[in-house]
């Protein structure tokens, strides 16, 4: 992407395109950053508050649809451009989803209220940190163009779901000891989910951007390609 | 004062007025020639121009018969000798015009069509009559034809230049040997043009006199074959007018009108065929 | 957006690996090496008098299929199709050096004739060239007539060369209609008829369809496509999209160089060179 296409006006509807974009993961990240800042304080009102912003990502979605479909049709992209372009339309249905996912984990949290029931170690962190992680780096791979962070990314995705997998084994018992805490388990164990289809879309979105600056499609090959 | 506007339109009625008046000028030697050979010809057109020889002095009567006749063999002859060269000429310098040689021919050509037709006269006297020792229909007609030469070479190579070479590319896609292409193509497709300049130069030379004063000369009788001196129109108008013979005089008027009828329907029959080319696409 | 997220991990109806589709799986294990060329050039060199256009390409153009080339203006990419047939050294002062194989025979080799090579070689222009004096049935023989061929049923001839192109249905009434007559996509169809009229083995077309509106464009694409069943086909042309619509393969040439020949799917989404994607995205520079 270095050199500028000698149609101006093409070339501002493209960065147009992909800065939407990047304020669309910018506030995906956020949103997932204020709902677990209210999971960790247990903050119902902040939770409530951040279930708002999901508006402005679903308004983004749409507007990003239709900037990418009008130049689709005047612009005829090929190449780059076009995996460039198809990129983003996929793209931002993983961000839509991540931004729902957000609202999930903030509605859990409303439910959980001031609960915090005495617990020897949290789970959930540990899976909320490599998740966002690989959100942040999959979104810096697509504005870099970087194949090796975004296979980096693909990654993670294995570590977060084997803490999911412990996570039930690590409930179970506790909530066979105390049905107390039943009501918060189960809690926990949707926001651990809700974590690790967010580290999935994370993936998702890591495998287009390979798919974007190499022209390789690494989707459903299983194992992720290095080069 | 004038306006802009007021005084650009009297510019305008002016320089129209004088262009008018200027064209007006021009037509009217061409007006006048019309009118005045045909009232003093027409009243000598009669069966007996076309049919009849011409009598003796003193007699009254009698036609150009002759005349007729060897006027149309000396365009037959000139056109046998004159187009097949002039239109060869004119597909070499089509083809080949770039080259040194090339350029040659060209500037020979041009310089040819302006010679003066006397001189060619001369020349074929001295080139045929000469030899041959004898006046002769043949000698005429060699002299229109070197007269026809340039014209019909420099009309053959120009209309070859307008023809697209899309068409001769068109030829040779198909495997068209290049000889082929540019005669059964090129010259096809050019042919009707140059069928209306060969038209336009034998209407020039039909009217031409002084090659035929050493050459053709005259005849007061039929000439036979080709080899004969022979009578034609514009001979007879030159001798008939400077001799002292009133009857003879009413005879050169009723020539020259027939003569003037004939270049007429050349040109008119060259346009004719261009319109109805035209119109057929 | 529907709530049943799809998930990377659930699998999918259709998975790349072990195509459902036959075709396609071996249409992806095609290349530019694997297809079997009617025509090759070794380094192919071209000249207007000293100036060179065409500095050493090596092209293979495949059998039945439809290549396209592509390149900005002066890149070489007339002239290099001129060379196929042999019509380029029609030009004064205009020379070739190299080989061109036309099925393993060399057409610029010291004894073969040109002539002879443009009869299994044909050629459509950018500019519809019916002859003038012609009538659309004299058109579609002239090939044959020209070279002083006589076929035996002229009509059959007609009638089956004018089906070929799509164009009897429009013009079997008015045959003997002058072939400047017809509009500019039907002319052009007339002239691929003639061509084709000389049963040739390679289809050479020098942007068949600049000179024609959107319409008149997509019947002679279509006509492209099917033409491919049985020609060798070779087109040049400005316009990217129609190289995407009708070429299997795609040659992109740049100042006399040849930078890229792929299958056209490669070419227009992901190209090896850079140059070949600067030009196609636009980035001219």
């Amino acid at each position: 992407m270095n050199r500028r296409h000698t149609d101006r006006e093409y070339e501002g509807e493209l960065e147009s395109l992909r800065e939407r974009v990047l304020l669309m993961g910018a506030h995906v990240e956020e949103v997932l950053a204020l709902a677990m800042r209210a999971y960790v304080d247990r903050n119902v009102l902040l939770a409530r508050g951040t279930i708002e912003l999901d508006s402005t990502i679903d308004q983004l979605e749409l507007e990003i649809d239709e900037a990418a479909i009008q130049i689709l049709a005047r612009r005829q992209p090929v190449a780059s451009d076009l995996r460039f372009i198809t990129t983003t339309l996929k793209l931002v249905t993983d961000l839509e989803r991540m931004g729902d996912l957000g609202v999930n984990i903030c509605e859990r949290v409303a439910e959980l209220g001031a609960d915090r029931s005495e617990s020897p170690q949290d789970p959930i962190p540990r899976i909320a940190d490599v998740a966002q992680g690989m959100v942040h780096d999959a979104l810096d791979a697509f504005v870099a163009g970087d194949a090796v962070k975004a296979n980096q990314v693909i990654d993670r995705d294995k570590a977060v779901d084997a803490y999911y997998a412990q996570l039930y084994p690590e409930l179970l018992p506790r909530m066979m000891s105390n049905p107390n805490v039943v009501f918060e388990s189960t809690r926990l164990l949707s926001i651990g989910k809700s974590l690790e289809r967010l580290a999935d879309h994370a993936t998702n979105i890591a495998e287009m951007v390979v798919y974007m600056v190499k022209g390789q499609d690494v989707r459903h090959s299983g194992q992720a390609s290095h080069q | 004062m004038l306006t802009r506007y007021a005084r650009r339109r009297y510019v305008d009625v002016i320089v129209r007025s004088a262009c008018v008046l200027a064209t007006l000028v021009a037509l009217i030697p061409l007006i006048s020639v019309l009118y005045y050979v045909t009232r003093r010809g027409i009243g000598g057109i009669d069966l007996a121009f076309f049919t009849e020889l011409p009598k003796p002095v003193g007699e009254s009567g009698g036609g150009m018969a002759n005349a007729l006749q060897g006027t149309l063999k000396l365009v037959f002859l000139a056109c046998l000798f004159g187009i097949p060269p002039g239109v060869m000429a004119g597909m070499y310098l089509a083809e080949f015009g770039q080259t040194r040689f090339g350029k040659w021919v060209r500037f020979s050509a041009d310089v040819m069509s302006g010679v003066p037709s006397i001189t060619v006269g001369i020349f074929v006297y001295s080139l045929v009559v000469l030899r041959a020792k004898h006046f002769s229909a043949f000698a005429g007609g060699v002299a229109l034809a070197v007269l026809m030469l340039p014209t019909v070479t420099r009309t053959t190579e120009e209309l070859l230049k307008l023809v697209p070479e899309s068409l001769r590319e068109a030829a040779l896609g198909l495997g068209v040997p290049q000889w082929r292409a540019t005669l059964r193509v090129m010259l096809r497709t050019a042919a009707p043009g140059i069928a209306t300049g060969v038209m336009l130069a034998v209407a020039r030379v039909a009217g031409e006199t002084a090659p035929l004063l050493f050459t053709a000369f005259s005849n007061p009788f039929w000439s036979s074959g080709f080899n004969e001196p022979t009578a034609s129109l514009p001979m007879n108008i030159y001798n008939y007018a400077v001799s002292p013979y009133e009857e003879w005089h009413r005879q050169a008027w009723a020539a020259a009108l027939v003569l003037l009828i004939l270049v007429l329907l050349l040109n008119i029959s060259a346009r004719l065929l261009v319109r109805s080319r035209v119109g057929a696409r | 957006m529907s709530s049943a997220s799809s998930q990377s991990k659930i699998s999918r109806p259709h998975q790349r690996k072990g195509s459902s589709s036959d075709d396609k799986s071996r249409w992806d294990e095609v290349s530019v090496s694997t297809v079997v060329p009617k025509m090759r050039t070794t380094d192919l060199h071209a000249y207007f008098g000293q100036v060179e256009v065409l500095k050493g390409i090596s092209l293979q153009i495949a059998e039945k299929q439809v290549t396209a080339v592509i390149g900005p203006s002066g890149c070489g990419k007339s002239t290099f199709v001129r060379c196929l047939n042999r019509m380029h050294e029609v030009i004064p002062g205009a020379r070739a050096t190299g080989q061109v194989l036309l099925d393993k025979q060399d057409i610029y080799q010291g004894d073969v004739d040109a002539v002879r090579v443009r009869r299994r070689v044909g050629m459509v222009f950018q500019k519809p060239n019916p002859f003038p004096t012609m009538s659309i049935r004299d058109n579609v023989l002239a090939g044959l007539r020209l070279n002083g061929e006589r076929p035996e049923d002229p009509d059959a001839v007609v009638e089956k060369m004018l089906q070929r192109v799509a164009l009897w249905d429009e013009v079997k009434d008015i045959l003997g209609r002058a072939g400047t007559g017809l509009s500019g996509g039907q002319q052009q169809r007339l002239c691929i008829a003639r061509s084709l009229a000389l049963e040739p083995e390679v289809l050479l077309m020098d942007e068949p369809c600049s000179a024609l509106d959107p319409i008149a464009t997509a019947r002679v694409e279509e006509l492209i496509h099917e033409l491919r069943k049985s020609y060798t086909i070779v087109i040049v042309t400005h316009n990217m999209q129609q190289a995407a619509r009708v070429a299997n393969f795609t040659a992109f040439f740049y100042l006399g160089k040849l930078i890229e020949h792929d299958r056209t799917d490669v070419i227009f989404t992901r190209p090896k060179e850079q140059r070949t994607e600067d030009y196609i995205t636009g980035r001219f520079g």
